[in-house]
């Protein structure tokens, strides 16, 4: 028990509130239904209700509790945005080492694709695709996943092959070890690092970038409540001087200061002690 | 030329208690020179030599008030003319470097800026401080390309660096810190990265034009017989302190400390002559001839047999085709022609077309320890995975072996749940053996194994070779660039040149004495532990 506590005290106090941050986050987020006082699209009021009174924050545009749709948003876009960014470093992540251990036509192939996807830019590429395909939640993350790797397999790829070249490598597959096998015990350990905090900055952008197509209206549906959607649909007030709109703004702008924090001090644990 | 006799004058540099602090990871100091004494006079070269970690670098920034990043200078003064450099004012520095103070790197490569000409990078400093116009520096540089024996002295300076040797590169360098007639300049390793031909050149030059403007020099490096050349004093460090300072005459004669006397002791190392092999070579590299994509053709018509129980030592200098050799035996590089058999049976020229056996029987131990073992698994499984892939050995039978190897390579058990980053580099080097040997080979191919070590490590992983080679009767292909290794481990040798083989046969046949002109030259170039080895060697051209 002491152990543990002296291990909490050397964490620096920014990892701390870093931390401290993305547990509330993720609690509001698990426990929304009991948390928030209204439910997620019901309509309890007149529209744009002040703060104050039975409404913490207000209503938004068609008389929603604002505090409750804020805690829901919490579950929709940091969840979804969470999957995104694992199953883009997955792919990504494991097809760049591929790239780099196979070499070859493997590793130009691959190339010149990812080439050709990141030559267009990424906002076009997923308002086309969400047409064509529809805006239902599965294909909203399969497509951004997608077009997110690309970057992750540039980065992958190049950490990558500067390790492969080393002659542990080397002798690994002198040994006869397998693919499968130098990508994940000689490789991936060494790259690490700069895909952690790739990690951290990635996440942020997939989030910001679900909250703009949530805003242009083809990322999450009505009447889910997201942060992106929730500025488009309580803009107005801004010209009143009403800083409601202002807020799921601000929700991401934490959330992605403290992410960012618990980044910075993994990635100096893992590159300073060992290294 | 002056002749060696001492041309002392007066005090020049004078270092008193020298204290040199390194700033750990934690960001606590760290005393890392504990107080050295250091004399210097105008004319008098002195030598300082060590083992890394001795501290001699350091100390030689610190001879022009400079340290590294993340050290200080703790305490002490370093009087230069008059001036305490270490209390002086960085106006005041920055007006004596590159004038009165020069400063020639270990790699010339690395130190000169690749994007401008060579005698533009001569002619900054002498034009910065005033004492030269472009013109004259110009005709300057030229008159000491000319006397650093480089070749075309006139139109080599307006070469970039890239166009030059290493040898002529490190000559430039040497010129260029004359270029302002300093007092002092301090060389820190300037032949180490050179082949024993070439640096013999630089040597011989260096000497010739330090003598001639009768400039102060410290000299340091981690070769005794390269120092034996160069210094009249000589100083011998270790962790940071003093061992021992004495004329270089005496200092080789009859060293002092026990210390300097081990240092000198490794140069002696020779293994017994063996009788002539059997003739059935274990591993026999038969007419292979080899290139890099459609390019240049690296290994020409060349034939190695490798006898059970015996070593042979691939020699030469860079560029000859050593390396390539272990690429292609270890299947890395298929040759164009040729075949090479283990036990009389054809190898796979490919590594993939290799079974598991035939890649189990061959292992390989790399020169840069650092590289060659994954920084992030624990030694238990660099070691252990060789045992499990190859012999399929389970957890507990992996993890009792990896101890007795651990012993083996007279190394600590507990070890085994270190990370390479946590082990010396002489220790490094020992793993990387246990891992080559876990596989239960047959032939070891040791590719400058000990290149990158001090001379003691060095050493003691050579003796761990031997005894290993005894107990287990293995064989081994060294590829190495020291004739001294060779003389210490080698049964048979192999020279090679521009990828083809010069000699072979036994050590005693191909080396005592020399068959051929280019052995001869190698043997000749290896500096010997004696102070007039080099004008008697200059003085026979």
């Amino acid at each position: 028990m002491t152990r543990a506590l002296r291990r909490i005290a050397q964490i620096p106090p920014t990892a701390l509130i870093g931390m401290a941050v993305v547990f509330t986050y993720a609690f509001v987020a698990l426990f929304a239904h009991w948390i928030a006082p209204f439910g997620e699209s019901q309509v309890v009021s007149s529209q744009y209700d002040p703060w104050g009174g039975a409404f913490l924050l207000g209503t938004d545009n068609i008389g929603r509790d604002m505090f409750s749709r804020l805690i829901y948003g919490a579950r929709n876009t940091i969840g979804i945005a969470l999957l995104i960014t694992a199953l883009s470093f997955t792919v990504g992540g494991l097809l760049g080492m591929f790239a780099a251990v196979r070499g070859g036509w493997v590793d130009t192939a691959l190339s010149w694709l990812v080439d050709i996807l990141m030559a267009i830019p990424q906002l076009i590429y997923a308002l086309l695709l969400l047409t064509i395909f529809g805006t239902s939640v599965p294909v909203l993350v399969a497509v951004v996943a997608l077009l997110d790797s690309t970057r992750v397999f540039r980065l992958a790829r190049s950490v990558a092959m500067n390790v492969v070249v080393l002659d542990f490598v080397e002798a690994a597959r002198l040994r006869g070890e397998g693919l499968w096998w130098i990508v994940r015990r000689e490789v991936l350990p060494n790259v690490l690092p700069p895909l952690i905090a790739e990690f951290g900055v990635r996440f942020c952008f997939v989030f910001l970038f679900i909250s703009a197509l949530s805003f242009l209206g083809i990322g999450i549906q009505p009447p889910l409540a997201d942060w992106g959607s929730m500025v488009r649909d309580n803009a107005t007030l801004i010209t009143f001087g009403d800083i409601t709109p202002v807020l799921p703004g601000l929700a991401i702008a934490i959330l992605t200061v403290a992410v960012n924090f618990i980044v910075d001090w993994v990635l100096a644990k893992a590159s300073g002690a060992r290294a | 030329m002056m002749d060696d006799s001492r041309a002392r004058g007066g005090l020049l540099l004078e270092i008193r208690g020298l204290k040199i602090e390194a700033r750990t990871s934690e960001g606590a100091w760290n005393e890392i020179v504990h107080g050295v004494d250091l004399d210097l006079h105008r004319g008098e070269i002195l030598g300082l030599i060590g083992e890394s970690g001795a501290g001699k670098s350091t100390i030689g920034l610190a001879a022009m008030g400079f340290a590294r990043e993340g050290c200080r200078i703790a305490g002490g003064s370093i009087r230069f003319d008059g001036t305490d450099l270490a209390t002086a004012s960085e106006a005041v520095k920055r007006h004596l470097r590159g004038a009165r103070i020069a400063y020639v790197a270990q790699s010339a490569a690395a130190a000169f800026n690749p994007a401008h000409r060579l005698i533009d990078q001569y002619a900054e400093g002498p034009i910065r401080h005033g004492v030269k116009s472009k013109a004259e520096a110009y005709a300057d540089a030229k008159a000491l390309y000319a006397r650093m024996q480089l070749p075309t002295p006139n139109e080599i300076g307006f070469r970039y660096p890239h166009q030059v040797s290493g040898g002529q590169l490190q000559r430039a360098m040497t010129a260029m810190a004359m270029a302002c007639r300093p007092d002092l300049i301090i060389f820190d390793e300037p032949t180490t990265a050179l082949d024993v031909t070439t640096q013999i050149e630089v040597l011989a030059s260096i000497k010739d034009i330090v003598r001639q403007f009768q400039t102060a020099a410290i000299y340091i490096t981690h070769d005794l017989a390269v120092v034996a050349q160069m210094a009249d004093r000589i100083k011998v460090l270790q962790y940071g302190r003093e061992v021992e300072e004495a004329p270089a005459a005496t200092m080789m004669a009859s060293p002092r400390e026990a210390y300097t006397r081990s240092l000198w002791a490794v140069r002696h190392m020779e293994k017994p002559l063996a009788p002539p092999p059997a003739l059935d070579p274990v591993l026999s590299v038969q007419h292979v001839t080899a290139a890099y994509g459609q390019g240049v053709t690296v290994l020409d018509d060349v034939s190695v047999d490798l006898h059970r129980g015996r070593t042979v030592a691939v020699v030469g200098e860079s560029g000859s085709g050593k390396s390539t050799l272990a690429r292609v035996i270890a299947g890395l590089l298929p040759p164009g022609q040729g075949h090479v058999l283990i036990d009389g049976g054809p190898l796979s020229p490919t590594l993939a077309g290799r079974t598991r056996e035939d890649r189990q029987r061959i292992q390989m131990i790399y020169q840069m320890a650092d590289t060659a073992l994954n920084p992030r698994q624990k030694i238990r499984d660099i070691i252990g995975r060789p045992m499990q892939f190859y012999l399929g050995l389970d957890r507990a039978a992996v993890t009792a072996k990896v101890g007795e190897m651990l012993e083996m390579i007279e190394l600590p058990k507990a070890f085994a749940d270190r990370y390479p980053g946590e082990l010396s580099g002489g220790q490094k080097q020992r793993i990387g053996i246990a891992r080559a040997l876990a596989a239960e080979p047959e032939v070891v191919i040791c590719d400058e194994v000990t290149s990158a070590l001090d001379q003691l490590v060095a050493e003691g992983i050579l003796k761990l070779l031997m005894r290993l080679q005894a107990e287990m009767k293995l064989s081994y292909l060294f590829i190495t660039h020291e004739l001294a290794t060779v003389k210490a481990i080698a049964d048979d040798v192999v020279v090679m040149r521009h990828g083809k083989v010069v000699d072979s046969g036994t050590k005693a046949d191909v080396l005592f004495p020399p068959r051929k002109d280019y052995t001869r030259t190698l043997l000749n170039s290896v500096p010997e532990m004696d102070t007039r080895w080099l004008d008697r060697l200059l003085a026979a051209r």
